[in-house]
């Protein structure tokens, strides 16, 4: 089908040109007309004059008339004269709309920014960032320090529901997941442990690793991913949403109607799910001894008891609490530090998981070489 | 012989069980500044959900140009919409929020695109925003950004829900202006959904009014007209700002 505009290029001198439009110019045929508008003007050079002659348009919307004043301003920057001639009443009106008789304006050239420049804005990020980080901390500990002073001032009511969210409804992850990775590990090593005659020692093997490091680091890797990405989606999403402003105008910190009541909630969550960690990944051992390497049930559950020291246990259980409250810190700082829309909600989110995963393996690793150096 | 552009013909609706209107019919004549008026919570932003498709009848029908409005369909949509605060993609620059049903539904190039988005963003005053993130706006210039987004495809139907909600009076003129503006020049149609008073006056040419008690619409016409003449105490209390009077 033929389109429903026609334009002829006139010259009535080698520098004087008219572009005759006529027709129904619209958005629908916009992809044509645009492309036979560029061919026609592709020749007019600086100091030429190239008119749109309009007294043929029968119909033109806004899309086909800002094509039109879009490639006259072009032509303006180009140094080739260029006006709409001839126009209906109803016509100019709208290219009167569109800006097609106002004085093109130079554009302005974007610069592009020198490595100096963008090293010198990321080296201020960063700084930006970590002096957010300190302010966080400082205020945390002013609000803890606020709240032990007065217990009351306290939002205790949210403590419940963010313990139940964070640790009840992870309980089962958390077991099931434990369990395999124990009861993986156990067959690995039943091999080697069989080749040398010592079936027993899976039981000192699965006890030590899963109450002093296996444990710990299972759940607090599965606690970042599920609560820590909740908090900072949360409360970034309050953030964009002006709630944590409307909170701080009614007398409500941020801290302490926020971040104290969650970050509780996951330091004292977070021995509990260990704990249950350590019994389902014992359990996923027993079952490897029992199953693959026969060992009884008594005995694999007597060389456990005799192996795991009650401080194995208990440097697992201090290690969660370290974990939980750098999950829950990180968490909601990066979810108070939200600016702008839900792009940032969603960066802001993928940085607590990462960031918080970051200082797990850090405190993990400085555990351990500290409890070696003190010959715990 | 009326030439209506929306047709609406015994809509009943509601949420969550509860009806919030029954057996509502109206029309909104091509080329008019047609609004959806009532209290809080008498269904107008639900109407208006409807009326665009993102909801589906279950009782009545409703048609724009003969068609009826489903965004289930993947079609080049006949009409646009602004939402209440806006709603342009925050990921993405003014510009590109306007730029991106062009990019979906037209085989324009990118430069032929880029002028479009230029033109459309000036049309709407916000020539200088056009590399700027929805979050570095005011609430006034997000509006008038999705409208602009709204316009890209030169639809004749334009609904606005609550456009000139939380915007401060100068502001809230101007955009009256620029909706007055684009109705007289290019001839679109728009529904409005709002309750703001000095608007309705200013740029409603024709209206109905939707009562939450009797879940019907209760007076339909010129606002003007219905200010000055209507003797239904709730039309009359609505139009001229007083406290209903409720018989003992």
């Amino acid at each position: 089908m033929p389109p429903a505009f026609a334009i002829a290029l006139v010259k009535s001198s080698t520098d004087q040109g008219q572009l005759r439009l006529a027709g129904s110019l619209c958005l629908a045929e916009a992809g044509p007309l645009w492309t036979e508008l560029r061919r026609l003007e592709a020749s007019a050079v600086t100091g030429e004059t190239l008119d749109f002659e309009m007294s043929e348009v029968e119909r033109i919307d806004g899309g086909a008339m800002a094509l039109l004043a879009c490639l006259r301003s072009e032509l303006h920057r180009r140094g080739v004269k260029s006006e709409f001639v001839a126009a209906g009443e109803r016509v100019q009106r709208l290219i009167h709309l569109y800006g097609g008789d106002n004085k093109v304006a130079r554009l302005r050239r974007r610069r592009p920014i020198g490595t100096f420049n963008q090293l010198g804005r990321a080296t201020l990020a960063i700084l930006q960032e970590l002096k957010l980080v300190t302010a966080f901390f400082g205020q945390m500990v002013v609000s803890a320090a606020s709240v032990l002073r007065s217990p009351s001032s306290a939002n205790w009511r949210e403590l419940p529901a963010t313990m139940e969210r964070a640790g009840a409804d992870a309980v089962p992850i958390i077991v099931v997941t434990n369990f395999l990775v124990a009861l993986a590990m156990a067959f690995q090593s039943a091999e080697q442990l069989a080749r040398f005659g010592a079936n027993i020692l899976v039981a000192d093997l699965i006890g030590i690793s899963v109450t002093r490091e296996l444990g710990p680091l299972m759940v607090a890797i599965l606690v970042c991913g599920r609560s820590g990405a909740a908090f900072a989606a949360e409360l970034g999403f309050m953030q964009v949403n002006g709630e944590i402003d409307a909170l701080r105008t009614m007398g409500f910190g941020p801290m302490r109607y926020l971040v104290l009541p969650r970050t509780l909630a996951l330091i004292l969550v977070m021995p509990l799910l260990t704990l249950l960690a350590d019994l389902a990944g014992i359990l996923g051992g027993l079952l490897v001894g029992v199953w693959h390497l026969e060992l009884s049930v008594r005995g694999f559950l007597n060389q456990t008891v005799r192996v795991v020291s009650l401080w194995d246990v208990s440097t697992g259980l201090l290690k969660s609490v370290a974990f939980g409250l750098a999950i829950s810190m990180i968490a909601c700082q990066q979810g108070l530090a939200t600016a702008g829309g839900a792009e940032d909600v969603g960066r802001r989110t993928t940085s607590a998981v990462v960031v918080s995963l970051f200082a797990i393996i850090m405190i993990d690793a400085a555990a351990s070489v500290l409890f070696r150096l003190a010959g715990l | 012989m009326s030439d209506a552009i929306v047709k609406v013909e015994d809509l009943s609706f509601g949420w969550d069980g509860a009806l919030l209107q029954e057996g509502a019919s109206f029309e909104v004549e091509r080329g008019s500044i047609f609004a959806l008026l009532g209290a809080s919570g008498c269904g107008k932003s639900t109407l208006l959900r409807y009326l665009v498709g993102l909801d589906l009848p279950t009782t009545g029908r409703i048609t724009i140009d003969g068609q009826a409005p489903d965004q289930e369909v993947n079609d080049r949509p006949t009409f646009g919409v602004m939402f209440q605060s806006g709603a342009l993609i925050g990921s993405l620059t003014v510009g590109e929020n306007v730029a991106l049903p062009l990019q979906e539904w037209t085989d324009l190039p990118l430069d032929a695109i880029g002028g479009i988005v230029a033109a459309k963003l000036r049309l709407v005053g916000l020539e200088r925003a056009e590399d700027k993130l929805p979050s570095e706006l005011s609430g006034g210039m997000r509006k008038r950004a999705g409208i602009a987004r709204a316009m890209a495809l030169e639809p004749e139907l334009l609904f606005l829900d609550e456009p000139s909600a939380g915007l401060d009076p100068v502001t809230g003129v101007e955009f009256d202006e620029l909706i007055i503006e684009l109705n007289q020049q290019l001839g679109l149609t728009f529904v409005v959904v709002t309750h703001d008073l000095e608007s309705i006056f200013k740029i409603g040419q024709s209206c109905i009014m939707l009562d939450r008690d009797s879940k019907s619409i209760i007076a339909r016409g010129d606002p003007r007209h219905l200010r000055d003449t209507s003797t239904d105490p709730r039309v009359h209390s609505f139009f001229n700002r007083t406290r209903l009077e409720v018989p003992p």
